[in-house]
């Protein structure tokens, strides 16, 4: 059985998550011009729980992100699947991307970007479930 | 306009279990006022339609890259088809809100029927091909949701999946059918198919076309040898036999075969194949009427007969048979929906459907029986009703049918014969004689259900007294489907004293005949029994029960649930099926002379020495570590290719897969070499097969000559059209964003499987969990 960690581990999965977290973003966010993206954001984020489960476990993990890893993949699909709205909106064709610029910001937001978004959740809820779903058949199989 | 009505229509049919929350009991006569409206929108459009002779379109967008329409257009056939829908429909809807009192299920009734009422307008009122398909199948999935609307009944539900088996297989072949018919006539509107008509017969698919075409409009509209289903249906509660499988749905077969009458129509092939199938059903129907004692039965067999009498009339296609056609369409639909709620009002009143347990029924319900007698000579035939004026034309035109006319007139004589017969049964039979004890103390029903038959009794003895106010209508629909003018269509009850009047005659007294014999008949025709069990239903059991033998079969082959059994089936199949292209379809050049740079050498190196590592291991963790390198390599190669994202998810993907491995490992047995050598010799052979085969792939695309690279436009066009200098997510997210899509949802369905999975395994200790492990663990 996987056995929560010890000290270093401890200490590294604490300090490295939010590090990892705020990484996944950046790659998320930088990722239509830069290498990144999605999908990958997505396995970094998934990796950086996985780290922080095997150091304090399940219920740890749980009693931290909140939600059910399972709900972050159905809120990814319905997110990709309403970046295909506002194209349709403008009478154009299906998935047609659109792109609009946050004033202040001059950031350039549009739907492909929401379109990854809903691609990072899914591939996050994706592996998580597995992860937690794995765990939960060695310790508690009530809970899963 | 009409569009927008239909789509409501099933927005309302959502809302409905909503609305009888609020309404109660009242929902179904409420919501009989759509159909109504509808109704009177149609009735505003006659003037247009049938005064002037012009049809009605109403343009409408869909999938324009794509040449779908939703475009509408009213000719008198969609109008007259347009009428019975929707104002049956209403009718029925009053009907049934009485007949379904109090169920628990009446909502959800509610729901599938006007979403069924809608699918038929659409249908009947659709101008393109794959619109009328869609609406088609619609129709077909509603009718199976209300055949087995008493879905704890076994019977019930075999019968929704018999009547769903054979007018979907059917609906394939239309699919087919109509795809064929698309391309032929280089148009998807039926409206310009119909001008089409001599380029379409003398089209090299002409006939595979028509093949296809009929084998949905004969299943759907139940003709010989596919007319099982709709007796069968019968499980139906009776407002859905009234008007699904009597008045509209059975009749999107024939409306199909009309519409199509001036495209595909007149030729050898059309006409024997109408005249036979159609005179066929027609005298089957009537002949296995008579062997039943149920209403319900009794009058589906005799609507197999006018289906057949239907179709018939279209394989005739003369323009005397045309107005038969319109005539006898419209007579039916008007008495069998009067008859078939009348078999409701018996079976909800008394409690039985059995018409020799009834008897003197007319003392206690005078109005009910008045209204089936009014419906009942209607459909034997007799004056001054709509039917006779039907049936005379039907055997005026058979007498002047250009093919089998002495056939199909014995084949009409009969089927005439027995259909007196049966209206003498149905009519006569529970109100006339010594009246009898019945299971429930009978009594005239409410007001809301005996409506529906006394207004179509009434239209029909109205129509039948007055048929000149339907000159018009039959003229223009008759003009519609094939017959060159509107014509002057005089429909009239009296035509002197001919041949037609004298076959009525001899048929109107030997149907009394049988009528008296009846249970004497039915005695004789029981010997028949077993010839009737080989009937075309045993074909379609054999059928059912050979799809699951193979279904059975290839799943023991295929999906046996050995992950090695898999992965070599699908090896195996990927190489057959590319080497086959590639080898007889293509001439490969390989480019042999490669050029390697020593690192590259090196990487290559890796990745062989670890995929031969992870076969020779004898402990798994070791095997892992293995693929690691592979997997690894396999990243480095990316990152000299200059391909960072694809090296990126490579690194991550492989460590997951550790960590995955980790969480698994634990839980496999030790490790064990389960397969002999030869089983390895067979392993190393489909390894290796598909490797050369990816080998030989890769060379022959090096050296054959190029195709233009997609590639290259990628990657122009990354920064102009999808503002991204990252060409890899570029394409991800915009370019190909519905593969992603795709791919994403794979994603989620492996997810919520591997949980399914690990749940109810956790779920079952011991218990339900027969499949031994060891067997799924060891890949």
């Amino acid at each position: 059985m996987v056995k929560s960690g010890t000290l270093i581990l401890n200490v590294a999965a604490r300090f490295l998550l939010p590090l990892q977290l705020l990484f996944s973003l950046f790659l998320l966010l930088r990722g239509h011009d830069e290498p990144g993206g999605g999908f990958i954001a997505g396995l970094v984020a998934a990796g950086a729980f996985a780290l922080y489960l095997f150091a304090f476990g399940l219920t740890a993990l749980r009693a931290m992100i909140k939600v059910s890893p399972r709900d972050l993949v159905g809120l990814g699909l319905l997110l990709a699947l309403l970046s295909t709205l506002p194209a349709w909106w403008q009478g154009e064709p299906f998935f047609t991307s659109q792109w609009w610029t946050i004033p202040l910001i001059g950031y350039k937001a549009s739907t492909p970007l929401i379109f990854d978004i809903g691609v990072y959740l899914v591939v996050l809820g994706s592996v998580l479930t597995a992860l937690t779903a794995l765990m939960a058949t060695d310790r508690d199989p009530e809970e899963a | 306009m009409m569009q927008i009505a239909v789509l409501s229509g099933f927005v309302l049919a959502a809302f409905a279990p909503l609305l009888y929350r609020w309404l109660g009991q009242r929902t179904a006569a409420i919501m009989a006022l759509y159909p109504l409206a509808i109704v009177v929108w149609l009735l505003a459009q006659w003037p247009t339609v049938v005064g002037g002779g012009d049809p009605v379109w109403l343009e409408m967008a869909w999938v324009p890259g794509m040449d779908i329409t939703l475009t509408f257009f009213i000719d008198g056939l969609g109008l007259l088809f347009g009428l019975l829908i929707a104002g049956i429909g209403a009718l029925v809807l009053v009907y049934a809100g009485e007949y379904l009192r109090g169920h628990p299920d009446l909502p959800r009734f509610l729901v599938i029927i006007t979403a069924f009422m809608m699918s038929m307008l659409g249908l009947v009122l659709a101008d393109n091909l794959v619109t009328l398909f869609v609406f088609w199948e619609l129709t077909s999935i509603t009718s199976y949701l209300l055949i087995g609307f008493n879905h704890t009944d076994l019977s019930a539900r075999k019968a929704a999946l018999q009547g769903l088996f054979v007018t979907v297989a059917g609906g394939l072949a239309l699919l087919a059918g109509l795809v064929m018919l698309g391309v032929a006539g280089e148009s998807w509107s039926l409206a310009e198919l119909a001008t089409r008509g001599e380029r379409l017969r003398g089209h090299d698919l002409y006939t595979p076309m028509l093949i296809c075409l009929l084998l949905g409009a004969f299943t759907k509209s139940a003709q010989f040898p596919f007319h099982f289903w709709l007796p069968n249906a019968m499980a139906a509660p009776t407002p859905v036999s009234a008007y699904l499988h009597s008045a509209t749905m059975v009749k999107a077969g024939i409306y199909l075969m009309a519409r199509l009458q001036p495209s595909l129509g007149g030729t050898e092939l059309w006409v024997v194949t109408l005249s036979l199938v159609g005179g066929v059903t027609m005298f089957t129907g009537a002949f296995l009427a008579i062997r039943h004692t149920n209403v319900k039965k009794l009058l589906a067999y005799s609507t197999v007969m006018a289906l057949g009498t239907l179709t018939m009339l279209l394989g005739i296609g003369t323009e005397g048979a045309l107005i038969a056609f319109v005539t006898f369409l419209l007579a039916h639909s008007l008495y069998k929906g009067a008859l078939f709620m009348v078999a409701g009002i018996l079976d909800h009143e008394t409690g039985t459907k059995d018409v020799t347990a009834m008897g003197g029924l007319r003392a206690l319900m005078p109005l009910t029986s008045g209204v089936a007698l009014v419906a009942a000579l209607s459909l034997a035939g007799v004056p001054p009703l709509l039917g006779f004026i039907g049936k005379e034309l039907m055997l005026d035109s058979v007498l002047g049918a250009s093919h089998f006319m002495a056939l199909l007139l014995l084949l009409a004589f009969m089927a005439a014969i027995l259909t007196i017969a049966v209206a003498a049964v149905v009519a006569l039979r529970p109100f006339f004689g010594e009246q009898r004890q019945t299971p429930r103390a009978a009594h005239e029903p409410p007001l809301a259900m005996l409506l529906g038959p006394a207004v179509l009794a009434v239209a029909s003895l109205l129509l039948g007294l007055v048929p000149g106010g339907l000159d018009r209508l039959v003229g223009v629909t008759v003009a519609g489907i094939g017959a060159a003018r509107a014509g002057d269509v005089h429909l009239a009850l009296w035509h002197g004293i001919n041949l037609p009047l004298l076959i009525s005659l001899v048929a109107l007294v030997l149907g009394w005949v049988t009528y008296r014999r009846w249970d004497r008949v039915r005695a004789r025709l029981a010997y028949l029994d077993p010839l009737m069990a080989r009937g075309p239903e045993a074909g379609y059991d054999a059928v059912m029960t050979a799809i699951v033998r193979v279904a059975e079969w290839q799943t023991r082959a295929l999906q046996n649930g050995y992950l090695r059994n898999y992965l070599a089936m699908t090896l195996l199949v990927l190489v057959g099926l590319v080497g086959h292209a590639f080898f007889f379809r293509h001439a490969p050049q390989f480019a042999f002379s490669v050029d390697v740079y020593l690192h590259e050498a090196v990487v290559a190196g890796l990745m062989i020495a670890g995929a031969v590592t992870a076969c020779l291991m004898k402990s798994r963790l070791a095997a892992v570590a293995a693929v690691g390198v592979m997997g690894f390599s396999i990243a480095l190669t990316f990152v000299l290719f200059s391909a960072p994202d694809l090296a990126i998810t490579q690194l991550l993907v492989e460590t997951l897969t550790v960590i995955l491995l980790v969480l698994v490992l634990f839980r496999l047995p030790r490790f064990a070499n389960l397969s002999a050598p030869t089983e390895r010799l067979r392993d190393l052979v489909v390894a290796s097969a598909f490797g050369i085969m990816v080998t030989l792939l890769m060379l022959a695309v090096l050296g054959g000559e190029r195709l233009p690279r997609i590639s290259d436009y990628m990657v122009e066009n990354s920064q102009p059209l999808g503002h991204g200098h990252n060409i890899v997510n570029v394409i991800l997210v915009d370019f190909r964003a519905l593969d992603t899509l795709g791919e994403i949802f794979v994603l989620a369905l492996a997810a919520i499987g591997v949980y399914a999975m690990l749940r109810f395994h956790a779920a079952a200790p011991g218990g339900r969990q027969p499949t031994p492990r060891r067997e799924e663990d060891d890949g």
